[in-house]
């Protein structure tokens, strides 16, 4: 069961808070009011210039792409098939398509995003060229520098065209929340879960949760594409065998208050858990957008890492099949050198 | 090592692959002695069920030694002679705990697929699609066994391979069906398909004190084994109108419960066939619920239709209105083998039961394309083939 973005906390009657409220957002999570912009920040003419060299260069390289897509795959280190030929191809007719629409409107900042998200389709295609053996693999690191370093240009104008054209948004706080029941007593999930250090072992996204004290904690997770972010954490509400809630400290990079539940189900089925989680995505509506689509929805992990929970603490393994090393390959046995590499963290 | 790999519709080949290793603490490798082609891997091999990619080592019915066991192996011990069972149970969860084994709550890595073609997810399986797992079969030299303390069983060296070898799937399956047709002295019993599952059925059935079983088929020599090894009366639905005549058969009852060993994949002659052979390639269904809705309108009034036959989805025209107006009870389900292992082992042991009588063919691993060809054509009179990897 899950929430989909509904922005703000669940309201006091309903059924997902059975049991205690959410905490309220701390008072360092920026947002809670929308704040116009101070006015004086636009016709300094920038970010219409730069749009428009933009859109040249969107014109620029569509037309290379489309009447010498060979050479195209040849720069980026493709081989050069009809397949690959037809992609870039089609690429190319995206690209002018943008182009002309950045030249042609003003303000272009629906076209600036669209933009955007034909460089992360870009990339996503790039990434998943890595996986062929028969690709320049230098050639397409810097492909991918390249479209990355585009992207990121790309984010820049839009944003700060809309920030002409339109006030602020809150941010958007994403709320999820999932359940899962498990065949154990509370107690003894309970007591795993307050143990943070074992987090990691079932959160895929976590790399390590080291305890400073009774109530701290600092959390290292995993950021898409191979980063890392850092914040520090606090207990909120610490009630033995029933209840945690967190938020992270003032100051943090990340932002995000959840709770987790421990409830005796119902005849002696076990204990349902109840994951209430808060957060902000890192670099707003873009952020979000980035990690759907690199597999990183908060809402799909919180269900799969209460599915590893489970996985873990009703069999003591997360049971892993041969199609969970070869990332979406074929289920047959991983080489070995291959599978060490690719082992799935939480094993 | 060698393995029969999917490689797209009606293709399978012997791969070269990497020897299975451990991946869990809980895992044992088995060197499979003895393997065999289940009628739903020609599901499979007809492409039918969704989530397959190429490369996917097939099979899951499997037996052999135990060669290696993982850290958290307490039971099981090398050089071990085992029959594996065909989904994966974790033993713990509660499903597993109310031995509903192949509902297991936590064997499937790939669940949230599943999640979203049934609602929730069952239990893994071997070799049998990325959506039920994603783990790689047993029509190979060795294979990976999870919960190695949960699922395999020993089998005593007196009993040869050929005889044990079908617990891990078709024998439950067919005493499974058999027992939810809760059969009371004098009821008559109706089995759609005489393939290896329909064979056990009508086996299974008497043993549980059916009066009459009649067997349904169109293939002359699958209803020669039915009469012959399964005592089954028969019928040839390409011969007779199966309702009218089941109806004549029963005093104008209809038999008091009905077995759909079929599945997905069922064929009648005239308009119905093609209507659903027309919708199934069209993709506007998955499945061709021939033999299932022929089995509901058969079923006695407040009888019972088993359903051991696979199913992979979405299903048209189905009579329901049937269902509800005569209080038709439907059972069904992937077998939960694990309950069955121990009683049918000793049923075997005692000489009450030898599931060998279902085999037709056996060959070498190395040919199993041909024998894939061959059960899916049914050429040479193939009923069973149990292949030979070693």
């Amino acid at each position: 069961m899950s929430t989909p973005q509904v922005p703000g906390p669940p309201h006091p009657g309903d059924w997902r808070m059975r049991g205690a409220p959410l905490p309220e957002p701390s008072g360092d999570v920026p947002g809670a009011v929308t704040e116009p912009l101070p006015p004086g920040q636009h016709d300094n003419g920038r970010p219409d210039g730069l749009a428009g060299g933009l859109g040249w260069m969107s014109l620029a390289l569509g037309a290379a792409a489309t009447a010498t897509p060979e050479r195209v795959a040849h720069l980026i280190g493709l081989p050069d098939e009809r397949e690959t030929r037809g992609v870039i191809r089609a690429v190319g007719f995206r690209e002018i398509a943008s182009g002309a629409g950045i030249l042609a409107r003003k303000p272009p900042t629906g076209w600036l995003w669209a933009r955007l998200a034909g460089d992360v389709m870009d990339l996503a295609l790039i990434g998943s060229a890595f996986r062929r053996d028969d690709v320049d693999t230098r050639r397409l690191t810097t492909a991918a520098g390249a479209v990355a370093g585009i992207a990121a240009l790309d984010a820049l104008v839009a944003q700060a065209m809309r920030r002409e054209a339109a006030p602020v948004e809150a941010p958007v706080e994403v709320i999820v929340f999932h359940a899962v029941t498990i065949n154990r007593p509370a107690a003894e999930l309970y007591g795993f879960w307050r143990d943070l250090g074992n987090l990691p072992r079932f959160m895929r996204h976590l790399h390590s949760v080291a305890v400073l004290d009774e109530r701290r904690s600092r959390w290292r997770a995993k950021a898409p594409a191979g980063m890392k972010v850092t914040w520090e954490a606090e207990i909120t509400e610490d009630v033995p065998n029933e209840r945690i809630a967190w938020r992270s400290r003032p100051g943090s990079r990340i932002h995000n208050h959840g709770s987790v539940e421990f409830v005796p189900a119902p005849g002696g089925r076990g204990t349902e858990v109840r994951v209430h989680l808060a957060y902000e995505p890192p670099a707003g509506r873009v952020g979000r957008l980035m990690a759907k689509l690199s597999g990183e929805n908060p809402d799909w992990q919180v269900r799969d890492d209460l599915r590893r929970f489970k996985q873990l603490m009703e069999t003591g393994e997360i049971p892993v099949s041969e199609s969970s090393f070869t990332h979406g390959g074929p289920a047959r046995p991983p080489k070995r050198r291959r599978w060490f590499r690719r082992r799935p963290s939480t094993y | 090592m060698k393995a029969i790999c999917w490689h797209g519709k009606q293709r399978v080949t012997v791969d070269e692959v990497p020897d299975p290793v451990i991946l869990n603490e809980q895992d044992a490798i088995v060197r499979v002695t003895s393997t065999a082609i289940c009628g739903s891997d020609l599901h499979l091999f007809n492409g039918f069920i969704p989530t397959m990619k190429r490369g996917d080592i097939l099979g899951h019915e499997f037996m052999g030694e135990v060669v290696e066991v993982g850290r958290g192996v307490r039971k099981l011990k090398i050089g071990d002679r085992v029959v594996v069972p065909f989904p994966i149970a974790c033993g713990r969860c509660l499903n597993c705990e109310r031995e509903l084994y192949s509902l297991c709550e936590n064997s499937n890595p790939n669940a949230w697929m599943a999640e979203e073609l049934m609602g929730f997810s069952p239990a893994g399986i071997f070799g049998y699609s990325h959506m039920l797992g994603g783990y790689a079969g047993g029509q190979a030299q060795y294979a990976r066994v999870p919960f190695a303390d949960v699922g395999p069983i020993r089998v005593p060296d007196h009993i040869p391979d050929e005889q044990a070898l079908f617990l891990s799937d078709i024998l439950p399956t067919g005493y499974m069906a058999a027992e939810a047709c809760e059969i009371r002295p004098g009821d008559v019993v109706a089995v759609w398909g005489c393939g290896p599952v329909g064979l056990f059925a009508i086996r299974c059935a008497y043993l549980l004190g059916a009066e009459r079983v009649i067997a349904i088929d169109r293939f002359p020599y699958r209803l020669r084994w039915a009469r012959e090894h399964g005592g089954a009366e028969t019928l040839n639905y390409e011969e007779c109108d199966v309702h009218e005549t089941l109806k004549d058969m029963t005093g104008g009852r209809g038999p008091d419960a009905c077995i759909d060993a079929v599945g997905m994949e069922g064929h009648a002659p005239g308009l119905t066939g093609a209507y659903d052979r027309i919708k199934q390639a069209l993709m506007l269904e998955t499945d061709r619920p021939i033999a299932l809705r022929q089995a509901i309108f058969a079923c006695r009034s407040g009888g019972i239709v088993s359903v051991p036959g696979v199913y992979g989805g979405f299903l048209d025209k189905f009579p329901f209105g049937a269902v509800m107006n005569r209080s038709i009870t439907i059972k069904s389900g992937q077998t939960h083998v694990h309950r069955y292992l121990r009683p049918l082992l000793d049923r075997i042991e005692r000489n009450e039961l030898d599931p060998s009588f279902v085999v037709s063919h056996q060959m070498r691993l190395e040919d199993a394309p041909l024998a894939y060809e061959m059960f899916a054509h049914k050429q040479d009179e193939m009923i069973k083939v149990v292949l030979k990897p070693h």
